[in-house]
């Protein structure tokens, strides 16, 4: 049984609807936090969340033409790579440690995992599902590297570099000891209860 | 917008080598107005060989540079990084300069002659220190930011570790957190360059003529530095001045030499040898840490924000300095963004490719002064 997000209106800007995502983590932060995002891009999610709730905000990105669209918005964001990025940061710096959308681009997921939950007292950690029923579908009955809508690149030139299901993320978890608190899971914006690994497109965990 | 340099004497100032200076003269300019609150203050903090006049157009009378644009002309003005419709800008020549404010070509009140060598070795914490009285002077007690590159971005920082409560913002662009080797290098070879010109005679060439030879060499290294391999080989390439085949000569083959020997001649025009010992030797004891290494240390207290930038084609500062800043203020839990802009233009990046820098500047003045506001 799927339900739609509860809409909170003058609170969400059209900008945070692009990603839903953004939308659960934009809920998840309470006001007041210290936030790091890695991989914070152009900072849209940070500058609302400094916006609207108040927040400490703080970014990573690789990518200096993001870097610069993100300072330029205001953004105390630093150019640098997640990967070794978090060894600077004192333990629990952060109240939260978001990584949307990035875990399958990190050349070693579990240590940027076990970082974040140093750095930060939790984590929340989005990511596309790799067992949705498309890709299930795309790869079943093609016989090739699954391209969708989730998926969208070819096989030579995707960034991402690792492939999880919601079900290989929760194994993770209980395998290395990582508390999940919360599970949201996503298809397009509507919220998804029910087989979340063959429905749900996007997982958001929180951690900690 | 035309400008003047104005100017504010002090009674004395006391050194960090331990002497103290009596009196002291500074030169500065301002742009914009100051607001109501006087919260909208912005020190510009210029390089070894800047000035007071950062913007703007000199007015006539303004010794020999009537009609001459600032050297920071493209970011400082109406609409430009450091808007003047909106911020109240200063910018003050800095401590042991040639340019108005008082140095090595002063007049020694003891004697009624130029200092010379009696000009006491001063530091970059001295130029801060100047540039505290003066502030204090114009009643600022709160600037929104110092912003500075190079020898500037040492003099931002350090007003980051020696008056955090007096700075909401700083932005260091190309420059480091103590001189390394191959700055100091650099910079000896300039002042040997001078003191080797016999026309230098231990300082002591105010009535004579000056070491023009020594100074323009030393100018000539400096420029080599400032650009890099890449733009030197599309600015000049292998390109031959006014001439068709080589001269089988020592005159001027190269456009680069031709460019090299104009940029030095031009320099003694406008420089004092003696200035150039003495800034290149405030340089070059610059360290943050007072030797001890540990910057953390040193950024303890700050509760500045910072924008760090550099610049991916520039060797003399290169972006590692700028990261090591940057690493330290995230293990501090500093406040910092920081961006190594591509540029191909070397260390003269920050004064003249300036697009991007231009975009980080803006959105991090503007969101510090909403934070001050909200504040």
């Amino acid at each position: 049984m799927a339900h739609a997000a509860p809409a909170r209106t003058g609170i969400h800007p059209v900008n945070l609807t692009r990603r839903p995502d953004f939308y659960v983590i934009g809920e998840i932060i309470p006001p007041g936090s210290r936030v790091l995002d890695l991989g914070c891009g152009e900072g849209e999610l940070l500058a609302w969340l400094a916006e609207n709730k108040n927040v400490l905000a703080r970014g990573v990105e690789i990518s200096a033409p993001q870097v610069r669209k993100a300072i330029a918005r205001g953004v105390s964001a630093y150019q640098g790579d997640i990967d070794e990025g978090l060894a600077d940061y004192p333990d629990k710096a952060f109240d939260y440690v978001i990584l949307s959308q990035t875990l399958q681009e990190t050349r070693s997921p579990l240590h940027v995992l076990r970082e974040m939950l140093r750095v930060g007292r939790r984590a929340i950690v989005s990511f596309p599902n790799f067992g949705h029923w498309k890709v299930r579908a795309a790869m079943l009955f093609t016989g090739q590297a699954p391209k969708t809508e989730l998926f969208p690149y070819d096989w030579y030139n995707s960034p991402n570099i690792h492939f999880l299901s919601i079900n290989d993320f929760e194994d993770l978890c209980r395998e290395h000891g990582f508390p999940i608190e919360k599970r949201y899971f996503l298809a397009g914006s509507t919220r998804i209860t029910v087989m979340p690994n063959l429905l749900g497109q996007t997982a958001v965990f929180l951690l900690g | 917008m035309i400008v003047e340099t104005k100017s504010a004497q002090f009674d004395s100032i006391a050194l960090e080598g331990g002497t103290t200076l009596t009196p002291v003269e500074v030169a500065y300019e301002t742009y914009g107005t100051l607001n109501q609150a006087r919260s909208n203050a912005i020190l510009i903090t210029h390089a070894f060989t800047g000035d007071a006049h950062a913007a703007g157009v000199a007015a006539a009378g303004m010794s020999n540079d009537t009609g001459k644009p600032g050297w920071w002309d493209n970011m400082i003005g109406p609409g430009k990084a450091f808007d003047t419709d909106r911020y109240f800008v200063i910018c003050s020549n800095v401590l042991g300069g040639c340019q108005g404010t008082t140095g090595p070509s002063s007049i020694n009140p003891a004697t009624g002659r130029p200092y010379a060598l009696a000009f006491p070795v001063i530091t970059i914490r001295d130029m801060v220190r100047l540039q505290k009285m003066l502030i204090d002077r114009l009643g600022i007690e709160r600037l929104l930011c110092v912003a500075g590159g190079s020898m500037g971005g040492m003099q931002s920082l350090e007003w980051a570790v020696s008056y955090p409560e007096v700075v909401r913002c700083v932005i260091p662009i190309a420059t480091t957190w103590r001189h390394s080797a191959q700055q100091i290098a650099f910079n000896e070879v300039g002042r040997q360059a001078i003191m080797a010109d016999p026309n230098w005679s231990g300082g002591e060439y105010y009535d004579k003529e000056p070491p023009g030879r020594g100074l323009a060499v030393a100018r000539m290294v400096g420029h080599i530095t400032y650009m890099s391999d890449e733009s030197m080989r599309e600015k000049f390439g292998r390109k031959l001045r006014a001439k068709e085949k080589f001269g089988f000569d020592f005159g001027v083959d190269f456009e680069v030499e031709s460019y090299l020997r104009y940029r030095g001649n031009q320099f003694v025009g406008r420089f004092d040898a003696n200035s150039y010992l003495y800034i290149t030797k405030a340089e070059d004891y610059f360290d943050l840490t007072n030797g001890t290494g540990r910057l953390a240390d040193a950024f303890q207290t700050v509760e500045t924000r910072f924008l760090v930038i550099s610049f991916t084609s520039d060797w003399l500062y290169p972006s590692y300095q700028s990261q090591e800043i940057v690493r330290v203020l995230r293990r501090v839990n500093g406040d910092v963004a920081y961006c190594d802009l591509q540029s191909n233009y070397g260390h003269d990046a920050f004064l003249v490719d300036v697009a991007e820098q231009t975009e980080l500047v803006r959105g991090f003045l503007d969101s510090t002064a909403r934070m001050a506001v909200a504040a």
